[in-house]
């Protein structure tokens, strides 16, 4: 197999591990608070956490672009430090993380619906404080879901083309992704180099969504 | 079981360190309680105006009789609109003064109904799982009591029901709880087991000086281990005393 091409499918999966680290304690957190609280706004919290998986991909790539680009609210901020995201392979991971962050928010809040308070209270009444509570029971009770979620973020970054193409392009040996990699490929006329990286894709994605499968169907 | 009781007998009294030192206690480990409040739920309102002294308090009636309401309003599960709870000279909860301890800090031992043990850890984090172990509580003595030392390394998945009692009792005692609540502690074991139980319970009364509050809808066990009832129907307290004059 040609370097590019193992290049393309080494980077891909550690940028969409990477992605799944990131989206891990804010979707986490996300899902427990949609799970276990009301609060004025929660609908609206809700169709945000939504959005990245009903907008065109595209669209959520311009409104990255617009966020973390040199003159975007959040690209203003870290320029004094000299940090650029966008084009980057940073720029990957934001767009991976965006993108799977609503199937994780999902799978893991009805995890934390399953989990019957009870248990909670009994920890209370153990002497637990929140924390404790969350860390010991709560988390690990509802773990299963959190990483069947985690697992399907996971594969729907490994996919991510649209917004990744938009804030990160598709500079070859530092941004360009499997998908962004079979387009390009395509478009350019390189067939097989595509029909590789074509293999690739399916293999990983099958052993993803099998193992996510696994986990949210097994007691 | 004559071995456990033997074993037990000689290390009685230990508790009373905790037990008889405590505000609301008196030398043989009986504990002064009020319970005056009323908590509504729906349409459904649990109400009680009792003070009283007792080793072991049963909680008797049908059914939906508000028996389970009253434990967790002690245990801070569930918060009285009105009134006062206070046990062993420990103000739990008093809307006059907005008191309300957390439930954390109310050192009450809860085994409900259906046990609830973690399902994810074994019975030894089950049964360690109160961190914050009052120095009082004796350990191997309790291990022997409980007859846990063969169960520690089970996964809680596998135990009997029997089992399943005596590690959610163990995981209440480990806390060193002011109080043991117990919600029908004998529906899940077998015949043959609740005498049993039943022992283990009467030695948490007697030799570790822990107090009970005991749900059921059963007179013979409630005659059994109490000595203070309390009868219950559709939320309203219709008698309270003596359990040989108050128990059908």
């Amino acid at each position: 197999m040609p370097t590019e091409i193992v290049q393309i499918a080494l980077f891909t999966t550690l940028a969409a591990l990477a992605a799944t680290v990131v989206m891990l304690p804010p979707g986490i957190a996300l899902a427990w608070v949609l799970a276990r609280h009301r609060f004025r706004g929660k609908s609206v919290v809700e169709t945000l956490a939504s959005l990245p998986l009903v907008m065109p991909p595209v669209a959520t790539g311009l409104l990255l672009l617009w966020l973390v680009g040199r003159r975007g609210p959040i690209g203003k901020m870290l320029a004094p430090f000299g940090i650029e995201i966008v084009f980057t392979p940073a720029a990957v991971v934001l767009a991976m993380a965006v993108m799977g962050l609503p199937l994780l928010v999902r799978t893991a809040r009805a995890g934390f619906e399953q989990v019957t308070k009870r248990y909670e209270q009994m920890a209370e009444t153990l002497g637990a404080r929140p924390w404790r509570v969350f860390t010991t029971v709560t988390l690990p009770l509802a773990s299963r879901n959190i990483l069947a979620g985690a697992l399907l973020g996971f594969t729907r970054a490994l996919g991510e083309f649209g917004a990744t193409i938009v804030v990160a392009g598709s500079i070859p040996g530092r941004t360009r992704t499997l998908a962004v990699g079979i387009y390009t490929y395509t478009e350019t006329g390189q067939d097989a180099r595509a029909a590789a990286l074509l293999a690739v894709s399916v293999t990983l994605a099958f052993g993803a969504t099998l193992i996510a499968n696994r986990l949210a169907h097994v007691d | 079981m004559a071995r456990l009781r033997q074993g037990f007998r000689l290390r009685a009294g230990r508790y009373d360190g905790q037990a008889g030192g405590q505000a609301g206690a008196t030398a043989d480990g009986a504990a002064r309680f009020e319970l005056r409040f009323s908590l509504t739920q729906g349409v459904f309102t649990v109400a009680a105006d009792l003070e009283f002294t007792a080793r072991a308090v049963a909680l008797f009636g049908p059914s939906g009789s508000g028996k389970t309401t009253i434990l967790e309003a002690i245990a801070g599960l569930r918060a009285p609109q009105h009134g006062r709870i206070a046990v062993r000279g420990r103000v739990l909860c008093d809307t006059a003064t907005h008191t309300s301890v957390p439930v954390r800090d109310r050192h009450v031992g809860y085994v409900p109904q259906d046990v609830l043990l973690f399902p994810h850890l074994d019975v030894r984090k089950n049964v360690t799982y109160a961190q914050e172990r009052r120095a009082t509580v004796d350990v191997p003595n309790l291990d022997h009591l409980l007859g846990l030392t063969t169960l520690m390394d089970r996964r809680v998945s596998g135990l009997s029901g029997g089992e399943r009692q005596r590690v959610a009792l163990a995981r209440a005692l480990y806390s060193g709880p002011d109080v043991l609540l117990l919600d029908e502690p004998l529906a899940a074991v077998d015949l043959a087991r609740r005498r049993l139980i039943l022992d283990v319970l009467t030695a948490i009364r007697d030799d570790l000086q822990v107090p009970l509050v005991y749900v059921t809808h059963s007179p013979e066990e409630a005659r059994a281990i109490a000595d203070y009832a309390i009868v219950l129907d559709e939320g309203k307290v219709v008698a309270a005393g003596a359990p040989g004059d108050v128990l059908p």
